[in-house]
């Protein structure tokens, strides 16, 4: 008899089956208890402004309106803000934002809630906005503290370096569009009880918040989540208002409610991934090696705190993405704008430190004249003491050489450089581009205390096992992972283990599913569940038939004692009747980890997961327009749970990062609207913007060398960033368009109107540089 | 369910038309139902059916994600009046699995992991049941220039478009 693989088959999805019949229930699938009323909000029309005066007497004469909500009328606090208390669910005096919510109502239809809250009256006396990163600059509008790491002595270093060069440019933000949107469904029950549905990533963060809004004890307040249509970041705070305007309406009418946020509510109302503004110093030697560097980032928060304080943090993380920098200073500012609050988006600031130093890399190389590759190869980081981060944590399980290596290979990078270069002298309008980069992401909370996780397993009199743990399932196979991870413990098929919902009530105080670290944390707590699970029938066992613990085995759906061997189901049987406890919880804390914020030292990170892409691009010089030929992804999980579904998050990873640095563009008015507040305005990849030419591998010889469960990487976040090749061979398409004038000026997201800017840009400065000559 | 069924929603009190008669085949089966002139496909089935297979991803006919198929045609459901379809047969992701038997484009679906979070799929699995039956896309380009208004945020195309590759060309319609 052989053991039974579970772990790392390519299993399906959990619930495959379901999803392609459509029987896979999200929370706008639920039946609608009895009496359930739907809710909608007022939203605000400045962006800064007192409100003077709100008459919502139309409102509630409205037809189906059964209450009307303001933030005074909330029996507990009006706020919703994870860390600081500086985010209300309804705007009480004065509004932040435009799109922001100021009352709310409950109706007897959908429809009819709608149309109610566009009966408001409500006056205002504008204030000073400032809408744009730009405008909070100049206000010095800091919504935190500024923030610095730093390592050595990076001005007196630059001064001495052959080569100096500095600059700025401006990343954009990204909307979750999140194919589910936001909802919730909340039910009063007796004493006070609320039982809520949400669509959250954080369920016991949503539980907290209705607690505070409602004034009632947590204990009072369960959350449940079976699975999200889509979460990327967007629902690990943004739900907690949702459920928190749900629940008070349910708590005012004591009848259930539903909250469902149409998608042009849903995009004004919810945040975003944060835009930047990135300026950097850098000194460096012949070979384009860097000496010192400096880095301001400023990102831009919106009106309130939200997570922006851990997402600026790790921007500054990444700031080094693969590179080694001798000397090094990294500042940011976290600014306050007029807007929505910014929120997580997978990469978590992330992304954006590590466009950073990309974009300064390619900017030396082409400064020098030199392939952008051999500039980041001689950056990379390697032995001690090259192995130092500007936090000073060392890198000690540095793979991206032999990664980079295989994939240059592979990819043919550097012949199809020289094809590319030959091809462009004869293409007038059409030009192309390569790039081949790297990423390094860590792996943790940089929050050192999410680092834990909680599990429950149930081993039922039959032989079936229900599990439970604190992680939510956005798409992203999570609850299969798990589910392999048990059924390979207990040596039982996965057909016998019942996967079920997040829960606070079954699982407390749990993290929010976010960081990549969904599977790291709760497979091991499901794994330490199973063990403590497996530990007692063993001890039952050997001593009911005589024979030394390590020779009960569980194997392949059996249990083996010596020569006797019997199922589980009988085990689980006889166990219950000796009185055994056959439920068993399991926890895990991230060993290692620690960091000190305020000398900016410490090893925040468990691990890093790498990857490394290799982009080709086509631009129209006359349009502006291009599109990615080919696409080679080659990343490390480690030693995979699930290939397939790991692929599928390199694949996803990759197209969503491509959405956000070439065609997801978001575009306030002056007034401080968001204009761009539909699919229609909002453009993310569709099935025809793939790469033609799409590879994807999984470095095959990955290996995790912590500890982590079955050796595996976290995988979630780390490939969104592989799509920084794309955006690079864009860059290089254009400057290919028009050689020996300089390194373009390329914000992201390359638009095709930014990149018609940039290829003109570069001409006229050939111009200029003709008109020079002429003039001598 | 009884053969005719009245919206049980209060009324709008705006004074409109009242609900309209129509009768629509749907998933095979016949029904008579009352529907208010403003009620699109996708709520008909949705809120009144409890056909909540179908999804509402943007309600503005840009995301695919309602996409159901009307005398073998895809549409949007979201954009279709209900009222528009007398005497039509409409087919919804619940009514492709015949005697218990995945259709063949569940079947691929399941096969290539053609989704993550699967909120596009019905209307993924929908459309290319409709792509396959017009029998005008050839090649992999053709299927995603033919799918690309089924957007999917998980990114789960390069899957998407292999699992319609593999009944196209089961089917004999591929090149
Ligand atoms: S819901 Fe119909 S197209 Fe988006
Ligand atoms: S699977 Fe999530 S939107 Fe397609």
């Amino acid at each position: 008899m052989t053991r039974l693989q579970a772990v790392a088959a390519p299993l399906p999805h959990d619930s495959a089956e379901l999803h392609v019949t459509g029987r896979a229930r999200y929370v706008d699938d639920l039946p609608e208890p009895q009496g359930c009323l739907h809710a909608a909000v007022g939203q605000s029309a400045r962006a800064h402004a007192r409100i003077v005066r709100m008459d919502l007497s139309r409102v509630a004469a409205a037809p189906g309106v059964v209450a009307v909500l303001t933030g005074a009328d909330f029996p507990g606090l009006n706020q919703i803000g994870p860390v600081l208390l500086d985010e209300p669910a309804l705007a009480q005096h004065s509004v932040d934002y435009h799109g922001q919510a100021v009352f709310a109502v409950a109706a007897t239809s959908y429809e009819l809630a709608r149309r109610a809250v566009t009966l408001a009256e409500i006056d205002y006396e504008d204030l000073p906005a400032a809408i744009h990163l730009e405008d909070a600059l100049a206000e010095n509008l800091d919504l935190l503290l500024p923030y610095e790491m730093r390592r050595g002595d990076p001005d007196a270093a630059m001064a001495r370096s052959a080569h100096f060069l500095e600059g700025s440019f401006r990343l954009g933000g990204q909307d979750h569009f999140y194919l589910e949107g936001q909802i919730a469904l909340a039910a009063p029950g007796e004493d006070g009880g609320m039982d809520v549905h949400a669509s959250t990533q954080h369920p016991t963060e949503v539980q907290h918040v209705v607690a505070r809004c409602l004034g009632e004890i947590d204990a009072k307040v369960r959350v449940e989540c079976r699975r999200m249509g889509g979460g990327f970041g967007g629902k690990e705070t943004q739900a907690n208002q949702i459920a928190a305007i749900a629940a008070v309406l349910a708590r005012k009418t004591g009848r259930p409610v539903k909250f469902r946020l149409d998608r042009d509510v849903d995009m004004t109302l919810t945040g975003k991934r944060h835009d930047f503004r990135i300026d950097y110093r850098v000194g460096f030697d012949e070979d384009g090696r860097i000496e010192a560097i400096t880095f301001g980032q400023a990102a831009r928060g919106g009106c309130s705190a939200d997570l922006t304080g851990a997402i600026a943090d790790r921007a500054m993380f990444h700031a080094d993405n693969a590179y080694f920098f001798p000397h090094v200073r990294i500042r940011s500012r976290r600014l306050k704008t007029h807007t929505v609050s910014n929120t997580a988006f997978r990469g978590f600031g992330g992304p954006q430190g590590m466009l950073g130093i990309e974009e300064v890399i390619d900017e030396i190389a082409r400064h020098l004249g030199r392939d952008p590759l051999d500039v980041r190869r001689a950056n990379l980081y390697g032995p001690a003491p090259r192995n130092l981060t500007p936090y000073h944590m060392e890198v000690e399980d540095f793979v991206l050489p032999e990664i980079m290596d295989e994939l240059e290979q592979s990819s043919g990078y550097r012949e199809r450089r020289a094809a590319i270069e030959a091809w462009n002298r004869t293409s007038p309008v059409l030009k192309r581009g390569i790039a081949l980069t790297p990423v390094k992401f860590g792996i943790s909370f940089t929050t050192s205390h999410l680092n834990q996780a909680g599990a429950l397993i149930q081993l039922y009199t039959d032989g079936s096992v229900l599990l439970n743990h604190g992680g939510t399932e956005m798409g992203q196979g999570l609850y299969v992972k798990v589910q392999q991870i048990v059924a390979e413990e207990l040596q039982i098929p996965t057909g016998l283990i019942r996967i079920t919902a997040a829960d606070t009530s079954k699982v407390p105080n749990t993290s929010p599913t976010a960081a990549s670290s969904g599977t790291d944390m709760n497979g091991m707590a499901a794994l330490a569940a199973a063990r403590t699970l497996k530990e007692r029938l063993t001890t039952f066992a050997a001593e009911k038939y005589g024979v030394p613990a390590h020779k009960v085995v569980f194997q392949d759906g059996a249990i083996l004692l010596g020569e006797h061997r019997m199922s589980l189901r009988e085990l689980a049987k006889e166990a219950w009747m000796a009185r055994v406890q056959l439920s068993a919880t399991g926890y895990y804390a991230t060993p290692k980890i620690h960091y000190d914020r305020d000398q900016a030292h410490g090893r925040p990170f468990y691990y890093f997961a790498y990857g490394a892409a290799c982009c080709e691009a086509v631009i129209d010089t006359l349009t502006g327009e291009n599109r990615i030929l080919r696409a080679d992804l080659l990343h490390d999980v480690g030693r995979s749970l699930n290939p397939a579904i790991d692929r599928g998050q390199i694949e996803g990873g990759f197209v969503q990062g491509l959405g956000w640095l070439t065609t997801e563009e978001l575009w306030w008015t002056k007034e401080g609207a968001l204009a761009s507040h539909a699919p229609s305005t909002y453009k993310i990849p569709c099935a025809s913007d793939l790469p033609r030419d799409f590879r994807v591998a999984i470095w095959e010889r990955g290996r995790n060398q912590e500890r982590s469960v079955h050796r595996s990487k976290a995988v979630g976040e780390p490939p969104l960033m592989l799509a920084i090749a794309a955006f690079q061979a864009i860059k290089d398409a254009i400057a290919q368009a028009v050689p020996g004038r300089g390194s373009p000026r390329l914000d992201a997201p390359a638009t095709p109107e930014r990149v018609l800017f940039a290829v003109n840009e570069l001409r006229g400065r050939t111009a200029a540089l003709d008109l020079a000559r002429a003039a001598e | 369910m009884q053969a005719t069924e009245t919206d049980p929603r209060p009324g709008n009190g705006t004074g409109e038309p009242g609900p309209i008669p129509v009768v629509l085949t749907i998933n095979g089966t016949e029904r008579r139902l009352e529907v208010e002139p403003w009620t699109t496909l996708l709520d008909l089935l949705r809120e009144r059916l409890d056909l909540t297979g179908s999804k509402k991803g943007c309600d503005h006919g840009q995301c695919g994600a309602c996409t159901v198929l009307v005398d073998d045609r895809r549409v949007n459901a979201c954009l279709t009046l209900a009222v528009m379809l007398d005497g039509a047969s409409v087919t919804t992701v619940e009514g492709l699995a015949q005697d218990g038997q995945l259709h063949p484009v569940q079947d691929a679906f399941v096969e290539h992991d053609a989704f993550q979070c699967g909120y596009c799929t019905p209307g993924q699995i929908c459309s290319a049941v409709g792509l396959l039956k017009e029998g005008r896309a050839r090649s992999d380009d053709e299927i995603r220039e033919l799918m690309s208004g089924n957007l999917c945020r998980c990114g789960a195309y390069v899957n998407i478009v292999a699992a319609v590759r593999q009944v196209m060309d089961g089917t004999g319609a591929g090149r």
